[in-house]
């Protein structure tokens, strides 16, 4: 691909752009002017390729764009709950477009370019198509899960790590015996089947409570995929916003990671979840309820009340509930703050938008390293689906599998609510231990009831 | 790195290709700084926008987009190109503008929720 010097100029102010507008992502009140330099950015690619004398008809590119507008706006309109599952959603679009476009390269080097086939560039393609469409079904894999089309508890079997990655080697062994002997053109396909059915067992084992990780190592690989296009077409704008993406994906899956004390292999080859079920067998302890009323009643004499949100929250729709909880317990003088566990919810950060869409102003959302050396000074701690990061085990059980995890210490706070359907374990199905502290009081119901009730007992 | 072990590295695929060395090192420089402004710049990225953030970096990587364009754009079932190609590079040109449109609105839609007070209260 030989673009001409008008063209490069172009790639290169849209990099700049692209730059610009992740670096004005680091404050809410910057944001949106990142999001417009974006756009600038990527409409000015779009024209400067648009111009490339080698474009002889514009009917395939119309139809493609007009497809694109058709399902892109209303895949836009999506509730915020839903926001895990059409990211998720969107990688596997970005995935199959990265492989597609090796697919084709390969043909056309294959059947019309001989010439252009090199060892670097066949070494790129292969990447790129590995990358691709692996990506492309992983994410179908996640998005199925999440949105719990597909069961989300992690299936395993005898031999299923090594069955995984004897699939990818071989998949990587094809590409370097293509990049050896060009002619062996009938291994590409082989490559791309691999890389389709390892997407998806690569997804099989994991757990919906590892889908924070799982999607920020996708978003990585899609990124990844697109450097790798840069690669073959030798396109420096690819390469540069490629790498933008994927060197963003590799930093939120580490900060989940961290985030759970637990190591990439360990999520993508542990099958957390499944361990667990021992766990459970010990004896019943007691646990002490209360009712709508006595919360109301505790939490508007306390002074400060911190509220730990979790995937439960968004699964029952509460938040709009908890906004109003938060408005009444404002009115009585209360100082209410929300505590954020990094891997609450099923993306990184779902917790804060599901928050901000229910107007809870985003200077009250606190994150957990922040709000921990607080919570002893605190008189009401608040947990509202969440479950294994408000877990004491993880400080302090050896043989509990959160150990070592860091949580919101929600048992240190004078007085805990546990708002919860019933006493069954939580996702990971292990025994969480603040349920049975002395300073807990359970709120047995639905998430969205409870809160209303409270809600209305303050009221009366 | 010396410039000897550059040239080194680049010598590395024996026989005579198109591709020039020259071409294949400067795409890896350029990969590699950009990995590490994306580093730096991600690292400051709010944690209250990473929701947003992985949204925005989707739409941004769909860039990808550029390659699809020429595949499309070329005339179908000619001399030059099968027809199959045009096929491929318009499903790729879709798919990442559904990226492209459907990333950029909903990233702004989210962020246009963060507000640091509610209007018409302290």
């Amino acid at each position: 691909m030989n673009l001409d010097t008008g063209t490069q100029l172009i790639y290169l102010l849209s990099t700049a752009l692209f730059i610009l507008s992740l670096k004005w992502m680091n404050h809410p009140t910057t944001a949106r002017r990142g999001v417009f330099s974006g756009v600038v950015a990527m409409v000015a690619a779009i024209g400067g390729t648009l111009i490339d004398p080698g474009i002889l008809t514009y009917n395939w590119i119309a139809a493609a764009v007009v497809i694109g507008f058709l399902i892109g706006v209303p895949l836009s309109w999506v509730p915020l709950t839903a926001v895990p599952q059409r990211t998720a959603l969107s990688h596997a679009f970005g995935g199959l477009a990265a492989g597609l476009v090796g697919a084709a390269e390969y043909y056309l080097w294959m059947t019309q370019h001989p010439e252009r086939i090199s060892r670097f560039g066949t070494g790129a393609l292969v990447a790129e198509v590995i990358l691709g469409f692996l990506t492309f079904t992983g994410s179908l894999m996640a998005a199925g899960k999440l949105m719990e089309i597909i069961p989300t508890r992690p299936i395993i079997y005898r031999g299923q790590n090594a069955t995984n990655l004897s699939l990818l080697a071989i998949a990587i062994l094809a590409g370097v015996w293509l990049v050896i002997h060009p002619g062996h053109w009938l291994l590409f396909p082989l490559i791309i089947v691999l890389a389709l059915a390892f997407g998806v067992l690569l997804i099989i084992p994991i757990g919906g409570a590892d889908m924070p990780t799982v999607i920020a190592l996708l978003n990585s690989y899609a990124g990844l995929a697109a450097v790798a296009m840069g690669f073959v077409l030798d396109n420096k704008l690819l390469i540069a916003a490629g790498a933008l993406d994927g060197s963003s994906g590799l930093i939120l899956s580490i900060i989940m990671c961290r985030a759970m004390n637990r190591s990439f292999a360990n999520v993508l080859f542990g099958g957390f979840g499944q361990v667990k079920a021992a766990a459970t067998t010990g004896e019943q302890k007691t646990v002490k309820s209360a009712s709508a009323e006595d919360a109301a009643q505790i939490m508007t004499a306390a002074r400060s009340v911190v509220i730990v949100p979790g995937y439960g929250m968004a699964v029952a729709q509460a938040q709009h509930r908890v906004r109003e909880l938060y408005d009444a317990l404002t009115k009585e003088g209360v100082d209410v703050k929300f505590a954020v566990h990094p891997v609450a919810g099923r993306m990184p950060g779902h917790m804060n938008v599901l928050l901000a869409e229910a107007e809870i102003p985003y200077d009250k959302l606190i994150e957990m390293d922040e709000i921990n050396p607080e919570m002893p000074e605190v008189d009401v701690a608040m947990v509202l689906g969440a479950n294994d990061v408000v877990n004491p085990a993880a400080r302090h059980d050896k043989t509990s599998p959160i150990f070592g995890m860091p949580i919101i210490d929600a048992d240190k706070a004078k007085t805990v609510f546990v708002i919860k359907r019933s006493m069954n374990p939580g996702f990971a199905g292990i025994e969480n231990e603040l349920f049975h502290a002395d300073n807990t009081l359970m709120l047995f119901g639905d998430a969205k009831a409870m809160l209303t009730s409270i809600v209305q007992a303050m009221k009366e | 790195m010396s410039p000897h072990l550059i040239s080194l590295m680049a010598a590395t695929p024996p026989e005579a290709s198109h591709y020039a060395t020259d071409d294949f090192v400067t795409l890896l420089f350029v990969f590699m700084l950009a990995t590490f402004i994306g580093l730096e710049v991600i690292r400051n990225v709010s944690r209250l926008l990473h929701t947003p953030l992985m949204s925005l970096t989707n739409a941004i990587s769909a860039i990808a987009v550029v390659g699809s364009i020429l595949l499309a754009g070329k005339a179908a079932g000619g001399v030059d190109q099968p027809l199959l190609v045009t096929i491929l590079g318009t499903v790729a040109l879709a798919a990442s503008m559904i990226n492209i449109v459907s990333g950029f609105l909903i990233t702004d839609r989210m962020l246009k929720m963060f507000k640091k007070r509610e209007p018409g209260k302290s």
